[in-house]
């Protein structure tokens, strides 16, 4: 995948990417107050990956997010979501988010605060699982006879 | 084949067309879908919703406090999905992780 | 003429949803095929959106004016997070099929169905 050849796509795509990865964390931040929410941030944060990836060539844009970190991450926020869901059966049954083993607030408090920590590991989820999607099908084929 | 083809599609449309007069009109009020309480008297799934989400959660949003906390055995269930499309497409491409 | 100016909204989306059909079922390249099913999956997520609107509700988040009294003053929103789940799903198929795609140019060298079919005898 070669990079543009045009300095202006280039430069304004390198100075645009950091502030849509700045809108994504608002979108997913404010997920309890306004539409947002997981998914929608995290679709924001693969765009601003493969933006990168499309302007600026497979190479030089593996310094942004290194292709192999794609499917280390993504397994990591289901199970960050799983593990959330085990820990309240230490008070309660699976995903019952008022026991969570804080500090005694009171229970609509504590459910606000795992709903955020669900939101952020979709997040987290949906962009490695995206930018990985991209990233196999466009890698460049090995040349070797076909098995 | 393909005269066939265009038959089918011209019969769906017209079907369609049809079928659309029997709905209800967008935004009325008395429409099946805004109904408040079942037909036993016990509140539907979105009154209930609507009015326990802020007092359970503390989060204006009630979109997300369903899709989270009263539905949120869905919501796993929908990561596990998006996770397992992208392994199928790695190994589909016979590309070695 | 009342009828028209309550059901034209459903049309609109009709139309979207014939277009994406024509795509799949009348086009030759597989290609055209997955783009096809994409508007057809678009326009049954924008019908189940656009019939969830109530004339006098408001958008389902807590406005401490309203209050939670009267459920009534909020639209319904349910069919709203059941799309976003069908927008994911959407995202995975779309994904999945280009890879089949890029493994049959692979395999027989080109994506055009009649010679496809030709090919695979």
């Amino acid at each position: 995948m070669g990079a543009s050849r045009s300095v202006i796509v280039v430069l304004v795509s390198r100075l645009v990417a950091p502030l849509i990865q700045i809108f994504s964390f608002y979108v997913i931040f404010h997920g309890h107050y306004s539409p947002g929410g997981g998914f929608q941030g995290g679709a924001l944060l693969a765009a601003s990956i493969l933006l990168l990836r499309l302007t600026c060539g497979r190479e030089e844009s593996q310094k942004n997010f290194r292709s192999d970190l794609g499917l280390m991450l993504g397994p990591l926020g289901a199970m960050t979501f799983l593990v959330v869901g085990l820990i309240m059966i230490s008070g309660g049954s699976f995903l019952d988010y008022q026991h969570t083993p804080l500090l005694r607030l009171e229970p609509a408090q504590m459910r606000s605060f795992a709903i955020l920590i669900v939101e952020v590991a979709i997040g987290l989820a949906v962009m490695a699982t995206l930018i990985s999607i991209f990233d196999n099908l466009s890698a460049p084929s090995r040349k070797e006879d076909s098995s | 084949m393909r005269v066939f083809t265009y038959l089918v599609v011209a019969s769906f449309v017209a079907l369609l067309v049809y079928a659309s007069l029997g709905l209800p009109g967008r935004g009325e009020v008395d429409a099946p879908l805004h109904r408040e309480e079942s037909i036993a008297g016990t509140p539907v799934a979105a009154t209930f919703y609507t009015r326990k989400a802020f007092s359970d959660a503390a989060t204006p949003n009630f979109v997300t406090v369903i899709l989270a906390d009263y539905r949120g055995f869905d919501t796993l269930g929908e990561t596990l999905v998006v996770l397992t499309a992208g392994i199928a497409c790695l190994l589909i491409l016979g590309r070695a992780p | 003429m009342d009828s028209i100016h309550a059901h034209y909204p459903y049309w609109v989306v009709l139309t979207l949803l014939v277009i994406g059909l024509w795509g799949m079922l009348l086009k030759g390249n597989l290609m055209k095929k997955v783009v096809g099913m994409t508007i057809f999956q678009s326009a049954i997520i924008l019908f189940f959106i656009l019939s969830a609107y109530k004339v006098g509700g408001t958008v389902p988040i807590y406005d401490e004016a309203l209050g939670v009294g009267d459920p009534s003053l909020y639209i319904n929103p349910l069919p709203h997070t059941l799309m976003l789940t069908a927008i994911v799903v959407g995202v995975a198929i779309v994904g999945e099929a280009l890879a089949l795609l890029i493994v049959i140019y692979r395999t027989y060298g080109t994506l055009e169905e009649p010679v496809l079919v030709e090919r695979m005898k």
